[in-house]
Parts: C-alpha cells; sequence; structure tokens
C-alpha cells in the first residue's frame, strides 16, 4: 500500500494535505491521531470511496480509484459508521456480503458459519440485526468484512464508544486476522489499542504523518522512557517543573497537573520532602503525540 | 479472552509466510451480473418475511380505485374514450399502481439506505459498483411493480372488466415501466439532503406525473398547455400501452412510439441516478 503526496479537499478544508505513507505487506498499522485529522478519509481513498485531488494511491499492487473494484474484492472494510442491515438477519446480513465477495455458492455456507463463530453469533444466527447489542453488532461488522479471508484490513476506529469487555473481544478478533497473514490497517484515537495492536503507527495531525515507526521506539525517540506526572498545582509542581527546566528536560500539562518528559534523567523527582512530588510511569503514545502536535489526544 | 478464531482446527499458524487463500472468490469484472444478483438477493431475504404488507397493499389499492371510481364516479359516465369508464379506470389503475410500487420505495429506500442507515457505505466497499447497485434496486421495484400490476389486473377482471388475450403483456410493459420509475425515484433518493424534500418531490412530481396521464379521465379533453404536459409524462405512455395490449392495440406505430418514449426515459433516468448517487456517495 502506498500513498505518495495525497492530497484531499472538502471545499476550503483540506483533509488530507501532501500525505506520503507506505505499508509493507503482513504488518498491522495503526494510523493514529485526533478527530479531524484525516483519518477516515485517508481509509476512504484506500477502497476508492474517495477520489484523491492529487498524488497517487496505491493498494494491494493496484491504482486507485481505477482498479478499486479489484481491490475492493480483495480487501475487507470494517466501517467507523456501523452500517449493518436492520431489515436483515445475522446469517443474512453475512450472505449479502458473501454474494457480494463472489463466494462460490458450494463455498457459501462454510464461509458463512466461520463468520459466525468469528462473530460468536452462531446461536444468533437467525435473530434479526436490529435486536443486537452494541459489542454483538460489531462482531458481527468485523465478520462481515473478514468474511472472504482478505488480503488486507481496514478497520476505521473499530472500537470507537464501546465497553472494555467488547474492546478485548474485537482486539481478539483482530489479531487472529493477523495470525492468518493479513495486513491489517486500523485507525484510532485510542492510544492503548494503537499500542497493543499495532507493529507500526504513524501519527496523522492535519491531514499529514508527523511521525511513524514502531510504538516503543517512536516513543524512546521522541520522548523517553518515563514520564513524572504531577497533579494539581501545589508547590510540589512548581518544583518539579524548576527542576525539570535545570534538567532541560521538555514538559506539558496534562489537565490535571503537569507532566515531565523522559524523567528518568530527573533526581529530584519522588521524596523531595513531602513525601512524593508525583508519579513516575512508562511513557506512551499520548506523550509522543501531545509533543509533537501540542494537542491532547482523545 | 476471546475464542475468536479464523480458521479450523485447533490453533491457527503462528506468525505466516504468506497469505493463507481464502474460500474461492470470482474475479470481479467491470459490471457483474452476479453483483447485481446479489442486491436482488438482499431484497428476496426481505421480501420473504414482509410479502403480505405488500400482496394486502397491492390488493387493496385498486379495490378502492373500482369502488370509488368505477361505482361511484362511473354512474355518472357511461363511456370515456371509447371505453366503458369501468374499463378505462382499471387500466389506469394498473398504471398508478406500477408508478406507486416502483418511484416510492426507490426514492424512500434511496434516501434512507444512503444517509440515513449507510448501506450504501457498506456495500460500495464490497466489490460492488454504483451502476450494479441502481440495476439491481431498479430491477427488483420493477419485479415487484409487475406483481402488483398483475394482482390489479385480476382485481379488475373480478370487477367485471373482460380483457383481451393480449393482456398477458401486461406484465412486460410493467416491468420496463417499472424499471424506468424506479430509476427516477433512485434518482431523487440521491439528492435528497433530508426528509423535508419527500413532500417536495411527492407534490411537485409524483402527483401532477399521476394526475394528469390518462389516468382518471383522458387527456384530450385537457387544455394545449395541460394536455402536452401529459405527453411529456411518461406515465401517460405507460397507461397507453397497457390500454392497447388490454383491450385490442391500434396501429403498430403507435405502440412503437409510446415503448419507445417509456424506454428512453428508462436509459436516461439510469443514467441520470448513476450519476448522482456517484456524486452522493463517493468523496
Amino acid at each position: 500500500m502506498a500513498l505518495t503526496d495525497v492530497v484531499k479537499r472538502f471545499g476550503a478544508v483540506t483533509a488530507v494535505d501532501h500525505l506520503d505513507l507506505v505499508v509493507p505487506a503482513g504488518v498491522c498499522f495503526g494510523l493514529l491521531g485526533p478527530n479531524g485529522a484525516g483519518k477516515s478519509t485517508t481509509m476512504r481513498l484506500l477502497t476508492g470511496q474517495a477520489v484523491a485531488d492529487a498524488g497517487t494511491v496505491e493498494v494491494l499492487g493496484r491504482s486507485m480509484p481505477a482498479e478499486s473494484k479489484v481491490v475492493r474484492a480483495r480487501s475487507g472494510v470494517v466501517p467507523q459508521v456501523d452500517n449493518l442491515d436492520d431489515e436483515l438477519t445475522v446469517a443474512e446480513n453475512l450472505g449479502v456480503y458473501a454474494r457480494l465477495y463472489g463466494i462460490a455458492r458450494a463455498d457459501r455456507p462454510a464461509a458463512i458459519a466461520r463468520g459466525l463463530e468469528l462473530a460468536r453469533l452462531a446461536d444468533r444466527a437467525d435473530t434479526i440485526a436490529d435486536e443486537l447489542s452494541g459489542g454483538m453488532r460489531r462482531r458481527l461488522l468485523i465478520a462481515r468484512g473478514l468474511l472472504h479471508r482478505p488480503e488486507l484490513v481496514l478497520l476505521d476506529e473499530p472500537t470507537v464508544g464501546l465497553d472494555p469487555q467488547v474492546r478485548q473481544q474485537l482486539w481478539g478478533q483482530i489479531t487472529a486476522v493477523r495470525r492468518d497473514g493479513a495486513t491489517v490497517v486500523l485507525t484510532t484515537h485510542y492510544i492503548e489499542e494503537a499500542e497493543r495492536l499495532c507493529d507500526e503507527v504513524a501519527i496523522v495531525h492535519r491531514g499529514t504523518v508527523v511521525a511513524r515507526g514502531s510504538p516503543d521506539r517512536l516513543i524512546e525517540a521522541t520522548v523517553g522512557v518515563e514520564v513524572l506526572e504531577v497533579a494539581g498545582d501545589g508547590p510540589s509542581q512548581r518544583r518539579t517543573l524548576l527542576a525539570a527546566e535545570q534538567a532541560g528536560l521538555p514538559t506539558r500539562h496534562t489537565g490535571t497537573g503537569v507532566a515531565v518528559l523522559g524523567s528518568e534523567a530527573l533526581e529530584v523527582a519522588a521524596g523531595d520532602g513531602e513525601g512524593h512530588a508525583g508519579r513516575r510511569r512508562r511513557a506512551t503514545l499520548e506523550d509522543v503525540f501531545v509533543t509533537l502536535t501540542g494537542e491532547e489526544l482523545t | 479472552m476471546t475464542t475468536a478464531r479464523l480458521s479450523d482446527g485447533p490453533d491457527p499458524p503462528a506468525p505466516a509466510e504468506g497469505f493463507e487463500p481464502g474460500p474461492a472468490t470470482a474475479a470481479p469484472s467491470r459490471f457483474a451480473v452476479r453483483a447485481v444478483l446479489a442486491v436482488l438477493w438482499r431484497e428476496w431475504a426481505v421480501f420473504r418475511r414482509v410479502w403480505f404488507s405488500t400482496a394486502f397493499g397491492s390488493i387493496l389499492e385498486p379495490v378502492t380505485y373500482f369502488i370509488a371510481f368505477g361505482f361511484g364516479f362511473g354512474a355518472l359516465v357511461a363511456e370515456v374514450a371509447g371505453l366503458s369508464y369501468l374499463d378505462f379506470i382499471a387500466t389506469g389503475a394498473v398504471a398508478i399502481g406500477v408508478l406507486f410500487s416502483s418511484i416510492f420505495p426507490a426514492l424512500i429506500n434511496g434516501y434512507f439506505r444512503r444517509k440515513e442507515q449507510r448501506l450504501y457505505d457498506g456495500v460500495l466497499a464490497a466489490p460492488l459498483s454504483i451502476p450494479e447497485l441502481v440495476t439491481g434496486e431498479a430491477l427488483w421495484n420493477a419485479l415487484r411493480a409487475s406483481v402488483v400490476a398483475c394482482a390489479t389486473v385480476l382485481v379488475a377482471i373480478g370487477f367485471g372488466v373482460r380483457p383481451d388475450p393480449t393482456v398477458l403483456l401486461v406484465p412486460v410493459i410493467t416491468v420496463v415501466a417499472g424499471f424506468a420509475f424506479a430509476a427516477a425515484g433512485a434518482a431523487f433518493g440521491a439528492v435528497m439532503r433530508s426528509t423535508h424534500s419527500f413532500d417536495m418531490i411527492i407534490v411537485g412530481v409524483i402527483v401532477p406525473m399521476y394526475v394528469v396521464a390518462g389516468t382518471f379521465f383522458p387527456i384530450d379533453g385537457l387544455p394545449p398547455a395541460l394536455a402536452a404536459l401529459a405527453v411529456a409524462n411518461p406515465l401517460y405512455h405507460v397507461v397507453e400501452l397497457l390500454r392497447a395490449v388490454t383491450f385490442g392495440a391500434p396501429t403498430g406505430a403507435v405502440l412503437g412510439l409510446h415503448a419507445a418514449v417509456v424506454i428512453v426515459f428508462g436509459v436516461v433516468a439510469w443514467g441520470v441516478a448513476v450519476r448522482l448517487l456517484r456524486r452522493a456517495v463517493i468523496d
């Protein structure tokens, strides 16, 4: 998958701004960024549902949107907006897509049965989709996109708005897809999701990639190993800020206090007279994102 | 944790070296009949469950027309354009049935599936093209409209209408006409921005279309401007075709002209629907 100098505008808004991105086959790749960063538009470019104003988009070695039908036949899409067919049963929802993907008649029952198992809805096969819970709907959406064992799986915010149990189930589904050898591209604004699932992430900001790499390397290169967070705005925070400034370490406001990035180099942190001035934690992609873009994520 | 599994067997192979081929899938062609059939199958899956309400409506509607116009109004009017008023209204009712049962679902589904349910976003991410989608949905509405037309003919016979044997050609006319009106409905559905537009389309387009078409009264008596409007109305040509096959055909040339108008209208409506839907769903 290769996007080269891609621009996509909606009126006066530039959603994708000279984006360059190459994703090798077989990896799980995360596009990380806040709402409105251009992630969903980028995903739509990959299925031919959006057409770039400039630049070239190549998916599975095919040029988009000219060869989008071939690409769509070999990829599975899990959309951000739930678009299950509420007039159909669970099995019929899978049946329509089995036909659209051109799965041969003889293979259809097995493919649908596998989809039901993957969605863990085998006992709900004849339930009208309208009657499913939110978690069930998401599982079915994912299974629908995987029915034909696609080479490329595109997941747009797969777990947004779901409770933790359901998110974990979906992560399990996504991990299973990876074991099958498919390339996975997912967008998310959940840091933890990207860290857990992705081999590589690209941080997208205002329609362009501002950093990319494996989560660990990206964190270490940008913000170091550890972060010291100090809550509130009391004297301990001021002492921490001063110490950070003396040590030449970057700081940022977290909404509930301040954070010192790369605090492993900081001696003063804990136990400076008031017990502990803050809490040390591992640096995350969120620290990377905020450092690079100056905006809070989620 | 999850028990989600993709492959059969106890454990899927750890880090894959290559892609494991999926079930046999055919390479998509430019315009695939298979994809159109997938769209039809979706409609059929729903219809299997709701056929009764469709059947109920499609029989009750013409019954209402025959009672209201045939017995009520017809008692005042003996003969219209060489036909008994019941015969006249019977073919009008078939045409209206075809119009309503093709243009309305196309318009309403076209809007809701695109804008509210986002079904089009889903199927167009699979290997389905917009021409295939428009064709499949219009074809389904055409078939359903033809079933409604046949039911209306049977109701008419029940009310004492005695058609010629050529009435068997009615489904041929209605499947083409139904496709054309469904494509027109899909075109309107593709440009609607909110549900408020329904009123405008119904009052501004559909009502004049079904009234000024020689359905309830012949167009001969209309002032020239309105008569011209009727001639431009594809439903008028459908009515004329239906009357010709139901009660003895006029000349072949006239039939051919009416048929040509309906077919051209259908082709144009299909093309416009494809274009407008593409503009609406592809960024």
